[in-house]
Protein backbone atom coordinates (compact mmCIF):
# COMPACT_ATOMS: atom_id res chain seq x y z
CA UNK A 1 0.00 0.00 0.00
CA UNK A 2 1.20 3.12 -1.04
CA UNK A 3 0.71 6.13 1.64
CA UNK A 4 1.23 9.74 1.05
CA UNK A 5 3.18 11.22 4.18
CA UNK A 6 3.23 14.48 2.91
CA UNK A 7 7.10 14.00 3.88
CA UNK A 8 7.58 17.70 3.30
CA UNK A 9 5.54 18.98 6.00
CA UNK A 10 6.61 15.63 8.20
CA UNK A 11 8.61 16.59 12.16
CA UNK A 12 9.19 14.02 14.90
CA UNK A 13 8.21 13.25 18.27
CA UNK A 14 10.85 15.94 19.11
CA UNK A 15 8.40 18.50 18.43
CA UNK A 16 5.59 16.84 20.28
CA UNK A 17 7.95 16.64 23.61
CA UNK A 18 5.55 19.15 25.05
CA UNK A 19 2.12 18.23 24.51
CA UNK A 20 3.27 15.03 25.40
CA UNK A 21 4.56 16.05 28.82
CA UNK A 22 1.72 17.83 29.17
CA UNK A 23 -0.65 14.60 29.18
CA UNK A 24 2.00 12.40 31.15
CA UNK A 25 3.30 14.61 33.10
CA UNK A 26 7.09 13.80 32.28
CA UNK A 27 9.64 13.73 29.29
CA UNK A 28 8.91 11.24 26.80
CA UNK A 29 10.56 11.64 23.97
CA UNK A 30 13.64 9.94 25.18
CA UNK A 31 11.28 7.02 26.51
CA UNK A 32 10.95 3.42 24.22
CA UNK A 33 8.05 2.57 22.37
CA UNK A 34 6.94 -0.03 20.05
CA UNK A 35 4.77 -0.01 17.27
CA UNK A 36 1.81 -2.84 17.49
CA UNK A 37 2.48 -3.48 13.53
CA UNK A 38 5.81 -4.21 12.88
CA UNK A 39 7.57 -4.59 16.10
CA UNK A 40 9.58 -1.40 15.80
CA UNK A 41 10.98 -0.25 18.72
CA UNK A 42 12.62 3.12 19.37
CA UNK A 43 12.48 6.90 21.49
CA UNK A 44 9.48 8.50 21.04
CA UNK A 45 11.35 11.30 19.49
CA UNK A 46 12.24 8.62 16.64
CA UNK A 47 8.46 8.78 15.60
CA UNK A 48 7.39 10.34 12.27
CA UNK A 49 5.14 13.08 13.44
CA UNK A 50 2.44 15.08 11.53
CA UNK A 51 0.84 18.39 13.00
CA UNK A 52 -0.66 20.17 10.01
CA UNK A 53 -4.00 18.59 10.37
CA UNK A 54 -6.64 18.55 13.24
CA UNK A 55 -4.86 16.27 15.63
CA UNK A 56 -1.48 15.25 15.86
CA UNK A 57 -0.32 11.94 14.45
CA UNK A 58 2.56 9.81 15.35
CA UNK A 59 3.53 7.15 12.99
CA UNK A 60 6.35 4.68 12.93
CA UNK A 61 9.21 5.19 11.32
CA UNK A 62 9.82 1.70 9.88
CA UNK A 63 6.57 0.79 8.43
CA UNK A 64 4.93 4.12 8.91
CA UNK A 65 1.56 2.84 10.18
CA UNK A 66 -0.44 5.02 12.70
CA UNK A 67 1.37 4.91 16.12
CA UNK A 68 -0.45 7.81 18.41
CA UNK A 69 -3.29 9.76 17.82
CA UNK A 70 -3.45 13.39 19.46
CA UNK A 71 -6.65 15.16 19.69
CA UNK A 72 -6.96 18.65 22.11
CA UNK A 73 -9.95 20.19 22.30
CA UNK A 74 -10.89 23.56 24.95
CA UNK A 75 -12.05 20.75 27.91
CA UNK A 76 -9.77 17.73 26.60
CA UNK A 77 -7.48 15.52 25.56
CA UNK A 78 -8.28 12.74 23.41
CA UNK A 79 -5.39 10.23 23.20
CA UNK A 80 -5.63 7.03 20.85
CA UNK A 81 -2.75 4.66 21.48
CA UNK A 82 -3.98 1.68 19.87
CA UNK A 83 -1.09 1.64 17.47
CA UNK A 84 1.73 0.80 20.46
CA UNK A 85 2.50 -2.17 21.75
CA UNK A 86 3.60 -0.13 24.90
CA UNK A 87 4.71 3.23 25.95
CA UNK A 88 6.99 3.34 28.71
CA UNK A 89 6.57 5.65 31.86
CA UNK A 90 9.65 6.16 33.93
CA UNK A 91 8.83 5.71 37.73
CA UNK B 1 12.37 14.97 35.29
CA UNK B 2 9.03 13.76 36.58
CA UNK B 3 7.34 17.23 35.86
CA UNK B 4 4.69 18.39 34.21
CA UNK B 5 5.37 22.18 32.17
CA UNK B 6 3.50 25.13 33.74
CA UNK B 7 3.25 28.54 31.02
CA UNK B 8 5.16 31.45 32.56
CA UNK B 9 5.72 34.81 31.05
CA UNK B 10 9.16 35.55 29.84
CA UNK B 11 10.15 39.07 29.46
CA UNK B 12 12.28 39.76 26.17
CA UNK B 13 15.21 41.38 27.00
CA UNK B 14 17.02 41.46 23.83
CA UNK B 15 16.70 40.85 19.77
CA UNK B 16 19.78 40.37 17.57
CA UNK B 17 19.66 39.76 13.67
CA UNK B 18 21.63 37.20 12.45
CA UNK B 19 21.06 36.76 9.21
CA UNK B 20 18.11 38.76 6.99
CA UNK B 21 15.98 36.12 7.88
CA UNK B 22 16.87 35.33 11.64
CA UNK B 23 16.62 36.75 14.42
CA UNK B 24 18.13 35.75 18.08
CA UNK B 25 15.80 36.79 20.68
CA UNK B 26 17.06 37.07 24.21
CA UNK B 27 14.47 36.20 27.34
CA UNK B 28 14.63 36.48 31.23
CA UNK B 29 12.33 33.80 32.23
CA UNK B 30 11.00 34.39 35.99
CA UNK B 31 11.20 30.54 36.39
CA UNK B 32 13.96 29.60 34.82
CA UNK B 33 15.72 25.92 35.04
CA UNK B 34 18.84 25.08 33.43
CA UNK B 35 18.26 23.19 30.15
CA UNK B 36 20.30 20.19 28.50
CA UNK B 37 21.79 21.47 25.30
CA UNK B 38 19.07 20.59 22.59
CA UNK B 39 15.82 21.09 24.12
CA UNK B 40 13.34 23.37 23.09
CA UNK B 41 10.74 26.16 24.66
CA UNK B 42 7.12 26.06 23.57
CA UNK B 43 5.74 29.68 22.53
CA UNK B 44 1.75 30.39 22.92
CA UNK B 45 0.14 33.89 21.18
CA UNK B 46 -2.84 34.45 21.74
CA UNK B 47 -5.23 36.74 20.33
CA UNK B 48 -7.93 38.81 21.82
CA UNK B 49 -10.38 36.49 20.40
CA UNK B 50 -9.00 33.53 21.87
CA UNK B 51 -7.12 31.53 19.52
CA UNK B 52 -3.66 30.32 19.91
CA UNK B 53 -0.78 29.46 17.64
CA UNK B 54 1.63 27.37 19.37
CA UNK B 55 5.31 26.79 18.24
CA UNK B 56 8.50 25.01 19.07
CA UNK B 57 12.06 26.71 19.11
CA UNK B 58 15.15 24.88 20.14
CA UNK B 59 17.34 27.14 22.88
CA UNK B 60 20.44 28.44 20.93
CA UNK B 61 22.16 29.29 24.13
CA UNK B 62 24.25 27.23 27.04
CA UNK B 63 22.45 25.99 30.20
CA UNK B 64 25.63 27.39 31.85
CA UNK B 65 23.69 31.05 31.51
CA UNK B 66 21.68 31.60 34.19
CA UNK B 67 18.23 33.22 34.26
CA UNK B 68 18.11 33.49 30.23
CA UNK B 69 17.35 31.76 26.93
CA UNK B 70 18.61 32.84 23.88
CA UNK B 71 16.03 31.41 20.75
CA UNK B 72 17.20 31.59 17.37
CA UNK B 73 13.73 31.73 14.72
CA UNK B 74 13.87 31.64 11.53
CA UNK B 75 11.09 33.53 9.64
CA UNK B 76 9.09 31.32 7.76
CA UNK B 77 6.52 32.53 5.17
CA UNK B 78 3.12 32.41 6.27
CA UNK B 79 4.85 31.50 9.84
CA UNK B 80 2.29 32.91 12.05
CA UNK B 81 4.30 32.40 15.00
CA UNK B 82 7.81 33.52 13.67
CA UNK B 83 6.19 36.50 11.49
CA UNK B 84 4.87 38.03 14.99
CA UNK B 85 8.35 37.31 16.72
CA UNK B 86 10.34 38.95 13.59
CA UNK B 87 8.13 41.92 13.48
CA UNK B 88 5.85 42.38 16.28
CA UNK B 89 8.00 42.23 19.67
CA UNK B 90 9.89 44.81 20.83
CA UNK B 91 12.08 44.29 24.01
CA UNK B 92 9.97 44.69 27.34
CA UNK B 93 7.35 42.53 25.97
CA UNK B 94 6.47 39.44 27.43
CA UNK B 95 6.09 36.19 25.85
CA UNK B 96 4.23 33.17 27.19
CA UNK B 97 6.01 30.32 26.88
CA UNK B 98 7.05 26.20 28.58
CA UNK B 99 9.99 24.42 28.56
CA UNK B 100 12.59 23.42 28.70
CA UNK B 101 11.38 20.37 26.97
CA UNK B 102 12.80 17.27 25.24
CA UNK B 103 15.10 14.69 25.99
CA UNK B 104 16.00 12.85 22.95
CA UNK B 105 18.24 15.22 21.28
CA UNK B 106 20.31 16.35 23.95
CA UNK B 107 24.00 16.15 24.57
CA UNK B 108 25.75 16.82 27.50
CA UNK B 109 29.20 17.65 28.42
CA UNK B 110 29.75 14.36 30.02
CA UNK B 111 29.63 12.40 27.47
CA UNK B 112 32.88 11.35 26.13
CA UNK B 113 32.75 10.39 22.73
CA UNK B 114 33.55 12.34 19.71
CA UNK B 115 30.83 14.80 18.77
CA UNK B 116 29.62 14.74 15.13
CA UNK B 117 27.15 17.16 14.49
CA UNK B 118 25.33 17.86 11.41
CA UNK B 119 23.10 21.06 10.21
CA UNK B 120 20.93 22.19 7.99
CA UNK B 121 19.97 26.03 7.58
CA UNK B 122 18.31 26.86 10.87
CA UNK B 123 18.60 23.50 12.44
CA UNK B 124 22.08 24.79 13.52
CA UNK B 125 20.32 26.39 16.21
CA UNK B 126 20.30 23.41 18.90
CA UNK B 127 23.67 22.53 17.95
CA UNK B 128 25.14 25.72 18.44
CA UNK B 129 23.53 25.11 22.29
CA UNK B 130 25.81 21.63 22.17
CA UNK B 131 28.90 23.62 20.96
CA UNK B 132 28.17 26.77 23.53
CA UNK B 133 27.97 23.96 25.66
CA UNK B 134 31.21 22.27 25.18
CA UNK B 135 32.76 25.72 25.36
CA UNK B 136 31.27 26.66 28.71
CA UNK B 137 31.52 23.27 30.42
CA UNK B 138 35.50 22.82 29.12
CA UNK B 139 35.03 19.77 27.83
CA UNK B 140 37.28 18.97 24.53
CA UNK B 141 35.53 15.84 22.93
CA UNK B 142 37.19 16.02 19.43
CA UNK B 143 34.02 17.91 18.14
CA UNK B 144 33.10 18.05 13.76
CA UNK B 145 30.22 20.62 12.89
CA UNK B 146 29.33 20.02 9.53
CA UNK B 147 26.82 22.94 8.44
CA UNK B 148 24.90 22.99 5.10
CA UNK B 149 23.76 25.99 4.13
CA UNK B 150 22.24 27.27 0.53
CA UNK B 151 23.95 30.49 0.35
CA UNK B 152 26.69 32.77 2.17
CA UNK B 153 24.31 35.07 3.87
CA UNK B 154 22.51 32.36 5.27
CA UNK B 155 25.15 31.38 7.58
CA UNK B 156 23.79 32.06 11.01
CA UNK B 157 26.73 32.79 14.11
CA UNK B 158 29.79 32.94 11.89
CA UNK B 159 31.62 34.93 13.32
CA UNK B 160 31.29 33.01 16.67
CA UNK B 161 31.82 30.07 15.24
CA UNK B 162 35.20 30.83 13.97
CA UNK B 163 35.78 32.20 17.68
CA UNK B 164 34.91 28.58 18.53
CA UNK B 165 36.82 27.37 16.44
CA UNK B 166 40.43 29.21 17.15
CA UNK B 167 39.32 28.66 20.89
CA UNK B 168 39.24 24.86 20.96
CA UNK B 169 42.13 23.01 18.76
CA UNK B 170 39.69 19.87 19.25
CA UNK B 171 36.56 21.73 17.14
CA UNK B 172 36.56 21.62 13.23
CA UNK B 173 33.38 23.50 11.35
CA UNK B 174 33.23 22.76 7.80
CA UNK B 175 30.56 24.50 5.87
CA UNK B 176 28.92 23.09 2.47
CA UNK B 177 27.33 25.49 0.07
CA UNK B 178 24.30 24.18 -2.03
CA UNK B 179 23.33 27.13 -3.80
CA UNK B 180 25.61 30.02 -3.86
CA UNK B 181 29.46 29.94 -2.60
CA UNK B 182 31.34 32.94 -2.01
CA UNK B 183 33.61 34.29 -3.98
CA UNK B 184 36.85 32.41 -4.20
CA UNK B 185 35.47 29.54 -1.87
CA UNK B 186 37.47 25.60 -2.17
CA UNK B 187 35.46 24.13 0.56
CA UNK B 188 32.44 22.21 -0.03
CA UNK B 189 29.80 23.36 -2.32
CA UNK B 190 27.14 20.44 -2.89
CA UNK B 191 24.60 18.69 -1.01
CA UNK B 192 25.69 16.19 1.90
CA UNK B 193 27.28 12.78 0.44
CA UNK B 194 28.90 9.63 1.44
CA UNK B 195 32.43 11.43 0.38
CA UNK B 196 31.81 14.00 2.46
CA UNK B 197 30.98 12.20 5.52
CA UNK B 198 33.76 10.24 5.20
CA UNK B 199 36.02 12.96 5.36
CA UNK B 200 34.59 15.03 7.69
CA UNK B 201 34.78 12.04 10.09
CA UNK B 202 37.76 10.30 8.99
CA UNK B 203 40.16 11.87 11.83
CA UNK B 204 38.26 11.36 14.82
CA UNK B 205 39.88 8.74 16.62
CA UNK B 206 36.68 6.66 17.50
CA UNK B 207 33.39 5.89 16.68
CA UNK B 208 31.15 9.28 17.14
CA UNK B 209 28.02 10.20 18.47
CA UNK B 210 25.99 11.86 15.58
CA UNK B 211 23.57 15.07 16.38
CA UNK B 212 21.49 15.59 12.82
CA UNK B 213 19.39 18.22 12.51
CA UNK B 214 17.41 20.65 9.48
CA UNK B 215 15.02 19.63 6.91
CA UNK B 216 13.68 16.21 6.58
CA UNK B 217 15.43 15.08 3.61
CA UNK B 218 18.60 16.38 4.66
CA UNK B 219 18.23 14.93 7.92
CA UNK B 220 17.26 11.06 6.21
CA UNK B 221 19.55 11.66 3.97
CA UNK B 222 22.51 12.25 6.52
CA UNK B 223 20.67 9.54 8.68
CA UNK B 224 20.76 7.06 6.20
CA UNK B 225 24.20 7.70 4.98
CA UNK B 226 25.67 7.27 8.49
CA UNK B 227 24.20 4.33 9.22
CA UNK B 228 25.57 2.75 5.50
CA UNK B 229 28.83 3.64 6.99
CA UNK B 230 28.59 1.44 9.87
CA UNK B 231 27.71 3.98 12.36
CA UNK B 232 25.71 2.13 14.71
CA UNK B 233 21.95 3.64 15.56
CA UNK B 234 22.00 4.18 18.94
CA UNK B 235 24.48 6.74 18.56
CA UNK B 236 22.52 8.71 16.12
CA UNK B 237 20.27 11.32 17.06
CA UNK B 238 18.20 12.84 14.57
CA UNK B 239 15.19 16.63 14.98
CA UNK B 240 13.76 17.36 11.52
CA UNK B 241 12.86 21.05 11.58
CA UNK B 242 9.68 21.62 9.56
CA UNK B 243 9.00 24.37 7.77
CA UNK B 244 7.24 26.41 10.44
CA UNK B 245 9.24 25.55 13.39
CA UNK B 246 6.95 22.39 14.25
CA UNK B 247 3.66 22.76 16.07
CA UNK B 248 4.04 21.53 19.44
Amino acid sequence: MEIDLNRSLMLDGNALAGVLQEIFSMEMTASPTECAHCGYEGEMGTLLAFVCSPGLVLRCPSCENVILRIVQTPDAIYLDARGAAFLRLTR
Amino acid sequence: MQRGIEWQAAILKAIRLETPRVKTFTFTLPDWTPHRAGQHYDIRLTAPDGYQAQRSYSVASEPERVGEIDLTVELVEDGEVSTFLHEGLVVGDLIEMRGPIGGYFVWEAAQSEPLLLVGGGSGVVPLMAMLRHRAAAGSNVPTRLLYSVRAPMEVIYAAELDELVRASPDLKVLLTFTRAKPQGWEGYARRIDQAMLGEVMAPLSSTPRAYICGPTLLVESVATLLLQSGLPRELIRTERFGPSGGPA
